[in-house]
């Protein structure tokens, strides 16, 4: 994992969801500009895999445990998918609530992921 | 909300609840991911603890199916499980305040699920206050 890399990608998945619950909220469907969003944290997050595949071989590896970070990473893989199918399928404000509320979800994984790559506590 | 008799077998969830069913289903998933991790890497650590996160994960999963699923067994079963999340989490977090040694090892209700950012604590009274408000379509 690259730290800035992952912290751009926070930021991201985070302005994504507010945005997303925000213009839910206010009674949007999901729109062109919700599941881009949505895709922009989807591609993130495989390059994200491609990062984490590749770091070790040049040097940086996971502080932590690989299994503990590859569940979390694989789960925030799936997440977007299922969001943008739900928003697919149910065009109402509330599927562009659920794409925001697993965007912030994602942000929330990816932390923990870093924490787990850089210095984990337990 | 009155609803007919024959609404028996509609899906209890519809606009705001689906929101619900979503966070269930996004705790479900952690929750399952990391007690997979903890029983298969280091179950030796701390048996109980991980039962407890394993047994925690499956009751999720049930929730977040009972929410989904029509009928009235299940609307039981939603409140059962519900419950018994609310209660978990009321007890572990307690203990692991109170007894610190008891919980050394991180579970999805420690510290009243600090660790997820307090969502185990509110998510049990929200899911409470949805099924009542759908209560009619139980009866």
């Amino acid at each position: 994992m690259i730290e800035w890399f992952s912290w751009l990608q926070i930021g991201v998945a985070v302005m994504a969801g507010v945005v997303c619950v925000v213009v839910g909220l206010l009674g949007r469907k999901p729109s062109d500009l919700v599941l881009g969003a949505l895709a922009l944290v989807e591609v993130l997050l495989v390059a994200q895999l491609v990062v984490s595949i590749v770091a070790p071989t040049v040097g940086n590896s996971p502080v932590g445990d690989p299994l503990e970070f590859y569940v979390y990473l694989v789960s925030a893989i799936l997440l977007p998918l299922v969001a943008g199918f739900w928003a697919l399928i149910e065009r109402t404000r509330w599927s562009t609530v659920i794409v925001g509320v697993i965007c912030l979800a994602v942000a929330v994984m990816v932390f923990r992921m870093n924490v787990i790559w850089l210095a984990p506590t337990a | 909300m009155q609803e007919p008799t024959s609404s028996l077998r509609r899906p209890r969830i519809s606009g705001i609840g689906r929101v619900l069913v979503v966070v269930y289903g996004i705790l479900a998933l952690g929750a399952t991911g990391r007690s997979f991790v903890q029983v298969v890497g280091r179950f030796g650590e701390a048996p109980v603890a991980y039962s407890l996160s394993a047994l925690a994960a499956v009751v999720y999963i049930v929730a977040t199916i009972a929410l989904i699923a029509p009928g009235p067994v299940w609307y039981r079963v939603a409140w059962v499980t519900i419950t018994f999340e609310l209660v978990g989490v009321l007890t572990v977090g307690t203990l692991s305040l109170t007894h610190p040694d008891l919980f050394s090892h991180p579970s999805v209700w420690s510290d009243f699920g600090i660790g997820y950012l307090f969502i185990p604590l509110v998510l049990p009274v929200l899911g409470m206050i949805w099924l009542r408000r759908r209560r009619g379509l139980a009866s």
